[in-house]
């Protein structure tokens, strides 16, 4: 589903992603785990289309497309989702309005009929009562004056309404309490499918107790240093990055 | 020796000068009145238009930029007024419509109890009680040429009065209608006191009706009484390129009054909108806001003076701008604390969107601070759109242009919906939307 090739990429001249591979087929949720500065976010943003990174090399396969020579809404459109270590305030916008023009957008790319509004109505509640997203908040603009837990569930209430083949969750768990943990991780798990492949990344093993993953990856020094199952994350838990953080230097 | 330098008339005061002289003996009002115009224009002829070297008029160098000064628009002719009359019918209710700087009774409908209207031309040619004292008044705010040209030439006007404890359910329109065949100049100034303990919606907007591009010196007085409420909107949309608007605002607060005023401008030409707000009595309110968004060679300046001659005042300015294309943006806002006016609470912001490199924005806020119990702040920013807010969007499914569009939309609208009614802010809305989607129209097309 997803095969990341030789990817390597730099910022500000700064070499962050060294000749990574990675593969994560269609069904799997697979976790990549690693310290601080190991270029875990930056892999996210590079699959996502973020413009301040230098591709110097490598592909980004999803289902045999390279995704690098799309732009972020084209991405979108074809399946995948980011969701944000630090979802963006955006002052002014009704959170339901960028939902439907969200949504509508990715229909109209690939060619599909937009949302009649009962439609619409019906699966954002579907989404919402999932997340427990309260219908106030939709009315908010999105994300102004949200808790960090309800930032992280209406971007996972994003991905439920947008329903991608592929997403990628940047440290969803960073900020949650252990309730709020539980509501995103539900959300994630009420997603998974044969169809759709997930990449979690996480720095604590505590996330992956809730969203059990396929596999794990280490990330050091900006590439996958090991790859196991999912006992590599309790692993983790007693030993630390330290070893490994010894590799990527 | 001592050398006065008198600056040479550039051809647009000359033909000022020549307009004045030919119209004031068919200009409304006798005595005093007569004598109040010939002391105006005096007063602006001393100093002619202003230009770069008065401060306040430093970004709009109206001396450089009014190449000529159009005659006074001609009553309009019987199928031009048939043409507005099914226009005016369109009007929402409580419309008082002003035809090219004349106050037009039969296109105004009915009004609502507890206000008084009348033309400003009545007012003055019956030297009505006050009515000099009100408008003399409002010179002592405003020490400006464009004000003093507007009290020489004021044509009409409306005088609005609306009855202590009234209060108003709906809004009251007043329209500028232009509907003169030739590019021309229109005068207007109305009135309006509003009583003690009153509400008022009052909202201003154009009505094009097949007018060309022309002049327009306008002056609105409101006067809001002791714990009156004022809820102020203007529409400056209906501009047509090459044309020239100068528009005054006075306003003055009393003791415990709530005022609050927004002001949208797009669209052609030159705009200069200057506000000139006194907070009088203790304890009031007062919300300035306005949205300018501006397109080509488009220039729109808005510069506040604010005064908190009063204690306990809360005063907000808040103005937002989005340039595009090669367009121009002035704020400039200055705001005095005098001594005796503790504890007040102003604060101050202008934000400008920047979507080309060739766009100009040119941004001055100023304080003068004599009281020394008071809370005052004011910033200004220039910038491009957020480049994260754009990213979240575009990882969405936003396509770019759409991404934008709904971040700039939201910009604009934040402003808007403090305005406070419903029907008025979905109007606002729409002039917004509708300006985006020109501007993506005209974006397409320069892709193609």
């Amino acid at each position: 589903m997803l095969e990341i090739k030789n990817l390597n990429v730099a910022i500000g001249g700064r070499r962050i992603l060294n000749d990574l591979d990675l593969k994560v087929a269609a069904g799997e949720v697979a976790a990549i785990m690693g310290p601080n500065g190991s270029g875990k976010s930056t892999l996210a943003y590079v699959i996502a289309g973020k413009e301040d990174y230098e591709v110097l090399s490598g592909e980004v396969l999803l289902d045999g497309e390279n995704v690098l020579e799309l732009s972020p809404d084209e991405r979108a459109a074809k399946g995948l989702f980011l969701a944000f270590q630090y979802p963006v305030e955006i002052p002014g916008v009704a959170t339901m309005t960028f939902l439907k023009a969200a949504l509508n957008a990715q229909r109209k790319q690939r060619g599909e009929e937009e949302l009649s509004i009962p439609e619409f109505m019906k699966r954002v509640k579907k989404a919402g009562d999932m997340l427990d997203i309260k219908p106030e908040m939709l009315r908010r603009a999105l994300n102004v004056g949200f808790s960090g837990g309800e930032k992280k569930r209406m971007d996972i209430m994003q991905m439920a309404l947008l329903e991608p083949r592929f997403a990628i969750l940047d440290e969803t768990d960073s900020g949650l309490d252990i309730d709020a943990v539980r509501i995103v991780a539900d959300g994630v798990n009420a997603l998974r499918s044969r169809q759709r492949g997930f990449l979690v990344i996480t720095h604590y093993p505590r996330l992956l107790e809730h969203i059990v993953p396929d596999t794990v990856h280490v990330m050091a020094g900006g590439r996958i240093v090991r790859s196991g199952g999912k006992e590599l994350a309790s692993e983790l838990e007693r030993t630390g990055y330290r070893e490994y953080a010894e590799e990527a230097a | 020796m001592t050398a006065q330098i008198i600056p040479s008339r550039t051809a647009a005061e000359a033909a000022l000068a020549e307009i004045f002289a030919s119209a004031k003996a068919g200009l409304p009002g006798s005595g005093a009145v007569e004598k109040l115009r010939e002391e105006s224009f005096a007063a602006f002829a001393r100093g002619g238009l202003p230009h770069r070297r008065i401060e306040s008029w430093h970004y709009t160098d109206l001396r450089a930029l009014m190449r000529e000064a159009l005659p006074i628009a001609p009553a309009p002719t019987r199928e031009r007024r048939a043409a507005l009359r099914k226009a005016a019918a369109a009007l929402p209710a409580n419309s008082l419509v002003l035809v090219d700087g004349v106050f037009a009774a039969e296109l105004s409908g009915k009004l609502p109890e507890g206000v008084k209207v009348t033309s400003l031309s009545a007012a003055l040619a019956e030297d009505r009680p006050g009515i000099l004292e009100s408008l003399a008044a409002a010179w002592a705010e405003a020490d400006d040429a464009i004000v003093s040209l507007n009290a020489a030439l004021m044509r009409d006007g409306v005088v609005i009065d609306v009855a202590p404890g009234a209060s108003l359910a709906a809004p009251l329109h007043i329209v500028y209608a232009s509907v003169a065949e030739k590019p021309a100049a229109r005068f207007s100034r109305s009135l309006v006191k509003v009583g003690a303990g009153a509400c008022l919606r009052l909202n201003e907007m154009s009505l094009g009706a097949g007018g060309r591009a022309g002049q327009t010196n306008n002056a609105l007085i409101v006067d809001v009484g002791e714990g009156a409420e004022v809820g102020h909107t203007l529409s400056l949309t209906d501009t047509r390129p090459g044309s020239l608007r100068l528009e005054t605002f006075l306003v003055r607060v009393a003791a415990r009054a709530k005022f609050d005023s927004f002001a949208l401008v797009t669209g052609g030409g030159l705009m200069r909108r200057q506000i000139f707000k006194l907070f009088a009595g203790p304890d009031a309110k007062g919300t300035l806001r306005g949205v300018s968004l501006l397109r080509g060679r488009e220039h729109a300046d808005t510069t506040l003076f604010v005064r908190h001659a009063a204690t306990g005042c809360e005063g907000r300015q808040a103005f937002r701008y989005i340039l595009d294309e090669e367009s121009t943006g002035v704020f400039q806002g200055k705001v005095v604390v005098e001594p005796g006016a503790q504890k007040t609470d102003g604060k101050m912001l202008a934000k400008a969107i920047m979507l080309s490199d060739a766009a100009t924005m040119n941004s001055r806020p100023e304080l003068e601070i004599f009281a020394d119990d008071v809370i005052c702040g004011h910033g200004a920013t220039c910038g491009g759109l957020n480049a994260d807010q754009l990213f979240y969007l575009e990882t969405r499914g936003l396509p770019p242009p759409e991404a934008e569009a709904l971040l700039l939309e939201a910009f604009a609208n934040e402003l808007i919906d403090d305005i406070g009614h419903a029907d008025l802010v979905a109007a606002y809305r729409a002039e917004v939307a509708a300006w985006l989607a020109a501007r993506a129209r005209s974006e397409t097309r320069s892709v193609a």
